[in-house]
């Protein structure tokens, strides 16, 4: 690895679009570390239609679209590094990796740090009530469907009415699993989705998306068994099995926490600013890659 | 078949468990009895982490008595077992004038209680040793001697030396009946029938429950909860200490203070509940438990929430312990430990031995040679694992697949995820699962816990 032009942080759609783009405009040694065991980020486990128009002027499903994005960069010579994460940025271009080995000092000319967006927390959402292991973010769901073919319930409530909370279903559909319905809170939301998505979603597959509710809390003895929460002014129940805590996307941007933005350091994709779609994060990654070689 | 020993001891939590290892370590055949999935199911499970030095215990009680023995034990042993302390020290800290007004007589009650490096120190000097205090704090009884430990990995070791020592320990094996015969006690439990010659009661919050098996119980459970919110701030960057409040008389107050495992938590609320079991928090109180945090350090308004959680403390009518040996009768009963557990839980188990020695049995004459049990270390402030390499599958706490496999496996392996979670600290980061949710769990699902896809744990025998 040692001391590669550009090290790009994440090999999502954003990190694998610009070193893509970077490889080729000539820029010889290009590192992606990612530290899952595939590349391809978000995608990868959104098996359901709608990725790739911004970038690629096409629709694909998200593994076919991480895929693409995977072999344009390996066919341009990007150097993709899986299982590998950083241990730590120590200064301009100076970062410690973590793989299977041990660590490794790296010495880069540019850093680009291209490590996305996941969905808040139960915890920062401060969803009261009980706490059981059939809660989960859209994320670890579609993992567990898509990748795992493991199904954690059937009947769950999803809590958000964004984008991803629509493709929460798709992937529960997927699965055979049937969400009660959709509860949106109305307020706070990273990325909402269009207002035919909720009566479509009714008139499709027979789920409602409750508007203007409030203080959800899960309740169940042992295990999910029900979500109450406000509507209107009044309480209300409804029976679930298990709970999609969906959308509130923020910036997985930990390594920089502690640091200001070290110099040399370029953020591109979901990693700052407005929630992107994975095609859009391709595009960020690209400008990213222009920025760099403008500078350059 | 009906399995016999010379003492079953019911709850697998931190007493039941440091008093099951207490006693095998002896030479005493032992068998536990947990209620659970997996050990620390109860109020062993969510608590705020310190071993205490006893400086504000009540004077001259079994409480303070067994805080000290307990601490005094656990610095002993921590070596061998690979138990982390990290000596942070506590502030009793003092916003306005009438609690700064009862510093001194905290004060005495630590020099008498023994706690004799305890001293009063000023708001400059508190400023200095804790700069990121609001401007509001004026003053502060220092206690050097009060540390952060881990709050799981403590009892698990004392569970897996109890099992090197020759203890069984079974889960979902809740105990529904007991009567005693000429040989000892039978046992009804879910696992089947259990013969020993004596009993401990270390149910913790159905302690007043197993104790009506057998008489009507002199105490009654009225379980209090503990809300917490952990910030996602490396805990040593913004506080040194642990920052307690002038307490009152029902509760110590609600602590700000940092994590073995390198984070800043505040907590625990107390309010009454008959909830026994899974402890929900809400909004509203986190959302205070947060302000409060603020309030004493302003720093933390950038901070996100890492995590949320409850536990449940077996309070019980009378702040004391309610421990005693039933006259009579080969049983001993080990009630009412409603917050000083964790840090007295060896001190009650040399208790619960002497006891027996007195009221039940001459403890054998020859104890064997004691076989140490070293834990995994999950305390950021050591060495971990990761650091040597290895796959990493949890990114945000940095735990490895070796690590997720160790625990789900040998000796005391988890029993459910939430066991899972705190022998590994595995989906407990700041994405609470977002990326490694799905492995952890197939991980899980594939050694047998059911929890992992929506069932509910697996039975145990260790």
């Amino acid at each position: 690895m040692g001391q590669p032009d550009v090290l790009v942080i994440g090999g999502g759609p954003a990190g694998l679009a610009c070193a893509t783009a970077l490889a080729k405009a000539g820029m010889r040694q290009v590192l992606v570390a990612e530290r899952e065991a595939e590349a391809g980020g978000v995608p990868r486990h959104a098996g359901h239609w709608g990725f790739g128009w911004e970038s690629h002027g096409r629709l694909m499903r998200g593994p076919a679209y991480a895929a693409r994005l995977l072999v344009e960069a390996q066919a341009a010579g990007v150097t993709v590094a899986t299982g590998t994460t950083v241990a730590r940025i120590e200064g301009p271009g100076r970062v410690v990796l973590h793989d299977k080995t041990g660590l490794h000092e790296v010495v880069a000319g540019r850093v680009v740090l291209a490590t996305g967006a996941r969905e808040g927390t139960r915890a920062e959402r401060l969803i009261g009530g009980a706490r059981h292991p059939q809660i989960m973010t859209t994320g670890t769901l579609q993992q567990m469907v898509y990748l795992k073919g493991m199904v954690p319930f059937r009947r769950p409530l999803i809590l958000g009415a964004e984008w991803v909370s629509y493709s929460a279903i798709l992937t529960c559909r997927h699965a055979g699993i049937r969400p009660v319905a959709l509860l949106d809170e109305g307020q706070g939301g990273t990325d909402a989705a269009p207002r035919w998505f909720a009566p479509a979603t009714r008139l499709a597959f027979a789920i409602p998306t409750l508007r203007r509710t409030s203080d959800p809390v899960i309740l169940g003895r042992g295990r999910v068994e029900a979500v109450r929460f406000t509507r209107d002014g009044r309480q209300e129940e409804l029976a679930c099995d298990g709970v999609i805590i969906s959308g509130r996307f923020r910036p997985e941007a930990s390594l920089l926490a502690g640091l200001a933005c070290p110099p040399g350091v370029i953020l591109a994709g979901n990693v700052t600013g407005p929630l992107k779609t994975a095609g859009g994060a391709a595009m960020a990654g690209r400008g990213a890659a222009r920025q760099i070689l403008g500078d350059t | 078949m009906v399995q016999e020993f010379d003492v079953a001891v019911i709850g697998g939590g931190v007493v039941g468990l440091a008093i099951l290892r207490r006693l095998a370590m002896s030479g005493l055949g032992t068998v536990l009895l947990e209620r659970g999935a997996d050990i620390l199911s109860g109020a062993s499970k969510g608590n705020s982490a310190l071993l205490h030095t006893g400086f504000d215990a009540p004077a001259g009680s079994l409480e303070l008595a067994c805080v000290q023995r307990g601490a005094h034990e656990y610095r002993a042993i921590r070596d061998r077992l690979n138990l982390p302390l990290v000596a942070s020290g506590a502030y009793v800290v003092a916003w306005d004038e009438a609690q700064e007004a009862r510093l001194p007589d905290l004060l005495a009650e630590a020099r008498a209680n023994g706690v004799t490096d305890t001293h009063l120190i000023g708001g400059v000097a508190l400023r200095m040793a804790e700069p990121r205090l609001a401007p509001g704090a004026r003053a502060a009884l220092h206690v050097p001697g009060e540390a952060v430990i881990d709050p799981w990995s403590a009892p698990l070791a004392y569970g897996r030396q109890a099992l090197a020592h020759g203890a069984t320990i079974l889960s979902r094996a809740e105990v529904t009946g007991a009567a005693e015969g000429p040989g000892g006690w039978t046992l009804t439990t879910r696992r089947g029938e259990v013969r020993a010659r004596a009993v401990v009661n270390a149910a913790g919050l159905f302690g007043d429950r197993v104790e009506a098996l057998i008489r009507p119980s002199p105490f009654t459970i009225k379980p209090r909860k503990g809300q917490f919110v952990v910030f996602d701030v490396p805990g040593h960057t913004l506080v040194n200490a642990i920052l307690l409040p002038v307490p009152s008389e029902r509760t110590k107050g609600v602590v700000l203070f940092p994590t073995i495992f390198g984070n800043l938590a505040i907590g625990p609320t107390a309010e009454e509940t008959d909830e026994r079991e899974g402890a929900t928090c809400d909004r509203a109180t986190l959302e205070g438990l947060r302000a409060r945090a603020v309030e004493m350090v302003p720093a933390l308004a950038q901070a996100g929430v890492k995590t949320i959680y409850a536990g449940l403390r077996p309070a019980t009518e009378a702040k004391h312990y309610r421990v005693e040996a039933v006259p009579g009768r080969a049983w001993i009963t080990v009630g009412g430990i409603r917050s000083t557990g964790l840090s007295a839980a060896l001190g009650l188990a040399e208790h619960v031995a002497d006891l027996y020695a007195s009221h039940i049995a001459p403890l054998p004459g020859q104890p064997p040679e004691p076989v140490w049990t070293p834990v995994p270390n999950l305390a950021e402030a050591r060495d971990r694992p990761w650091e040597q390499g290895g796959e990493i599958v949890c990114h945000c706490e940095r735990v490895t697949r070796d690590e997720i496999r160790a625990a789900l496996d040998g000796p005391l392996a988890a029993g459910d995820l939430g066991g899972l979670k705190r022998r590994t600290r595995a989906m407990m980061g700041r994405c609470q699962g977002f990326n490694c949710g799905a492995e952890v769990r197939a991980m899980a699902a594939a050694a047998g816990l059911p929890d992992a896809c929506g069932g509910e744990g697996r039975d145990g025998a260790a």
